[in-house]
C-alpha cells in the first residue's frame, strides 16, 4: 500500500502520526467510557474549547517573549490594553518548534484550569450546568481567536490545533504525548474503583468516605490531558468525535465498564489508522475522515441496536 | 470488631435533638426534642406523615446533618466517623441503571472506603460480595446487568451492597415505595432474617408490611414517640397525624389495626404513599406538600 511504502521509505512523520493516533486511542478508549457514563460529554467539549484559548495564549506569550517588535505591534493594535512583555528579549520571531511547544503547553494549562473550574462549579450549581458549559465553551474559543489574531505569522498553522494535523507531529511532541498517556493510564489504575463508585451512585460513594468533588476533579483533569493527546489527531474542535463516539458505540454492546473500555480502545485504534490509510494520496484530509468514520460507526451502531431491540 | 459493639452499649444514641433546616434553623424545627436509642438487634419502624422528619432523622444518624441542640452518637462517637458501621439502603432511584455494571460490580462498591485505591477488587472482597448476595438470595444474578432486574431484585442488590461492609445497623429509606405487594412479602422475610444479626431501622409511610416482625415503632411528626410494636393503636396513630390528614390517618389506622382489611385500603394507601421522603425537608406544618 502506498501509505506504508511512503512511511517506510521517505516519510517518518507518517509513523509519528500513527503512534500519536494510538496514544490518543488508549487515552480516549479508557477515559471515554467514564465520560459517557458520568454524563460529562458537554464538560469535555467545554474543556477542549478552553484549550483553544490556551493555544492562543501560549503562542501569544511565546511571541511576547521572543520577538521585540511584537510588543510594539500589540500595543499599537490594542492601544496599550494588553500587557507588554518583560524579561530577556532574544530577538527575532520564535521558531516553528517553539510555537508548537508553546501551543501544546498553553492548551494543556488552559484545559486543566478549565477542568478544575468546571469540577468546582459542578459541585455548587447543578441546575444551570449546561448554560455555564456553553459559556465556557464559547468564551474559551473566543479568547483563543482574539489572541491568535493578534499574533501574526502563524495563522495558517492555527488550523493544526483546531482541526488536527496528524501528518505533522514532531518527535518532541510525540514524547510529551507518550508521557501524558502513561500518566492518564497510571492514574486510572489507581482511581478506577473510585471513578466507578461516583459513576454508579455519587451519594453512596460520599457515605463511604469517597469525596465526589475530588474524584470528579481528578476525572476531569484526566479528560483535559486526554484532550491534549487528541489535539493533533482530530483537532480541539472535534475532540468529542474520538472521546465520546467510540465509547458510546462500545456502550451499546458492553454490560460492564471494563468491557466498554476494551471495546472503545480497539475502536479508537481502528478509527485513527484505517481511515487515514484509506484516504492517503487523495484530496480528503485524514482528520475529518477519522471524525466521519467515528460518526458513521456510531450511527450504524445505533441503528443496529434499535433493530435488535425491535426484533426481540 | 471492637469492644464498642457489646450488648450493653446502644448502637445509636440520640439525645434531645432539635434540628431545623437553614435559614430558620432551630426556630422552625423539623425535629424537636427527639430522643431515641437503638440497641443491637433492634428492629425499629419509623412512621409518620410526609415532612414529619423521617429522612431528616436518617441524615442525622448518618452524620450528614448536625443537630442545633442535643447529640447524636454512634457507638459513642460522632456519626460522621462511624458511617462505615452503618449500612444505608436508599430508595432505588439513586443508582444510575444506565451505567454499564453488573450486580456484582454494584455490590462490590459497598466495600469501598476512603482508603480504597487501585483498579480492581481482591478475591476476599469478591467472596464477601458473593456472600452478601447469597444472604439476600440473589447470588445467581451476580453477572446480570442492573437494567435487566425487577424492582424487588434491585432492592435486594441495594441491601446486599449495604451488607457487604458488615454493618451493625441497617437503615432503609422507604423500602416499599416502588414495589408490589408480593415483593413486599419477600422483603419482610428477608429483613426478619437479617435482624438476627444486626439492628434495623426502616423509615416508611407504610409500616404495616413488617409490623409482624417489628420490635418497636417510632411515630415521628416533629416530635417522636416510641412504642413497643404490639401496643401501637389507632389512637396513637391518630394523635400523631392530627385531624388534617385524614386519608393518611385512615390508611394507617386500617393497616395497623386490622391487617386483614389491607386490600380494602389499597387505593387510599397508594395515595398516602405517593409522596417522596425528600419533602421531609419542607415545611413541617404542611403535610400535603
Amino acid at each position: 500500500m502506498a501509505f506504508f511504502e511512503a512511511m517506510i521509505h521517505h516519510n517518518p512523520l507518517l509513523l509519528h502520526g500513527l503512534i500519536a493516533g494510538l496514544l490518543a486511542s488508549i487515552c480516549c478508549g479508557i477515559i471515554g467510557p467514564y465520560v459517557i457514563t458520568r454524563r460529562v460529554v458537554m464538560a469535555s467539549g467545554a474543556i477542549s474549547h478552553m484549550a483553544i484559548g490556551g493555544v492562543g495564549a501560549g503562542i501569544y506569550l511565546a511571541y511576547m517573549w521572543v520577538d521585540p517588535t511584537f510588543r510594539l505591534r500589540v500595543e499599537e493594535l490594542t492601544g496599550g490594553l494588553l500587557p507588554a512583555p518583560t524579561g530577556d528579549q532574544l530577538g527575532g520571531a520564535p521558531g516553528r518548534e517553539q510555537v508548537d511547544q508553546a501551543a501544546l503547553f498553553g492548551a494543556m494549562a488552559a484545559a486543566v484550569i478549565g477542568a478544575l473550574l468546571i469540577g468546582l462549579i459542578h459541585q455548587r450549581v447543578r441546575e444551570r450546568m449546561d448554560t455555564l458549559l456553553g459559556a465556557i465553551w464559547a468564551v474559551g474559543m473566543a479568547i483563543g481567536l482574539v489572541l491568535l489574531k493578534l499574533t501574526p505569522g502563524y495563522q495558517a498553522e492555527v488550523t493544526a490545533y483546531l482541526f488536527g494535523n496528524i501528518s505533522f507531529v514532531p518527535l518532541s511532541e510525540l514524547v510529551v504525548l507518550g508521557v501524558l498517556a502513561a500518566f492518564v493510564l497510571a492514574t486510572v489504575l489507581v482511581f478506577h474503583k473510585r471513578f466507578m463508585a461516583i459513576c454508579l451512585d455519587e451519594q453512596q460513594a460520599e457515605m463511604q468516605g469517597i469525596s465526589a468533588l475530588w474524584t470528579n476533579l481528578v476525572l476531569l483533569v484526566l479528560v483535559a490531558l486526554t484532550v491534549m493527546t487528541v489535539m493533533r489527531v482530530v483537532g480541539l474542535v472535534l475532540v468529542l468525535a474520538l472521546l465520546a463516539l467510540p465509547a458510546a458505540t462500545a456502550g451499546h454492546h458492553a454490560t460492564r465498564l471494563v468491557h466498554m473500555m476494551w471495546i472503545s480502545v480497539i475502536l479508537c485504534m481502528l478509527l485513527t489508522t484505517v481511515p487515514r490509510i484509506l484516504v492517503y494520496d487523495t484530496p480528503i484530509s485524514p482528520e475529518p475522515a477519522i471524525v466521519l468514520a467515528a460518526g458513521g460507526l456510531y450511527l450504524t451502531s445505533v441503528v443496529i441496536r434499535r433493530a435488535v431491540l425491535a426484533l426481540r | 470488631m471492637t469492644s464498642t459493639a457489646t450488648a450493653s452499649n446502644p448502637i445509636a444514641e440520640i439525645t434531645n435533638v432539635t434540628f431545623g433546616y437553614p435559614p430558620a434553623g432551630a426556630e422552625r424545627p423539623v425535629l424537636e426534642d427527639v430522643s431515641l436509642s437503638i440497641e443491637p438487634c433492634d428492629f425499629l419502624g419509623v412512621i409518620g406523615p410526609n415532612a414529619g422528619g423521617k429522612t431528616t432523622l436518617l441524615k442525622l444518624i448518618l452524620g450528614f446533618l448536625r443537630p442545633q441542640k442535643g447529640t447524636v452518637r454512634i457507638f459513642n462517637q460522632l456519626p460522621s466517623r462511624m458511617r462505615h458501621r452503618i449500612g444505608y439502603v436508599p430508595q432505588h432511584a439513586t443508582v444510575d441503571a444506565s451505567v454499564p455494571a453488573d450486580v456484582l460490580d454494584i455490590v462490590l462498591t459497598g466495600r469501598l472506603k476512603g482508603s480504597s485505591w487501585g483498579p480492581w477488587f481482591g478475591r476476599g472482597e469478591i467472596d464477601a460480595a458473593m456472600a452478601a448476595l447469597e444472604q439476600v438470595g440473589i447470588a445467581e444474578l451476580a453477572r446480570r446487568p442492573l437494567g435487566t432486574l425487577s424492582g424487588g431484585q434491585r432492592q435486594r442488590v441495594l441491601i446486599a451492597r449495604a451488607l457487604v461492609a458488615r454493618p451493625h445497623l441497617l437503615l432503609l429509606d422507604e423500602p416499599t415505595a416502588n414495589v408490589d405487594a408480593h415483593v413486599e412479602a419477600g422483603l419482610t422475610d428477608l429483613l426478619h432474617q437479617l435482624n438476627r444479626e444486626l439492628a434495623i431501622v426502616m423509615v416508611s409511610h407504610d409500616v404495616s408490611f413488617v409490623s409482624a416482625h417489628l420490635k418497636r415503632v417510632a411515630c415521628l411528626n416533629r416530635r417522636i414517640s416510641v412504642h413497643a410494636a404490639d401496643e401501637i393503636s389507632s389512637d396513637i396513630i391518630a394523635r400523631m397525624y392530627g385531624g388534617d390528614v385524614r386519608h393518611v390517618h385512615h390508611a394507617h389506622e386500617c393497616a395497623l389495626t386490622d391487617p386483614g382489611c389491607k386490600e380494602g385500603c389499597e387505593p387510599t394507601h397508594a395515595q398516602a404513599s405517593s409522596g417522596t421522603t425528600t419533602s421531609a425537608a419542607a415545611d413541617p406544618t404542611d403535610p400535603q406538600r
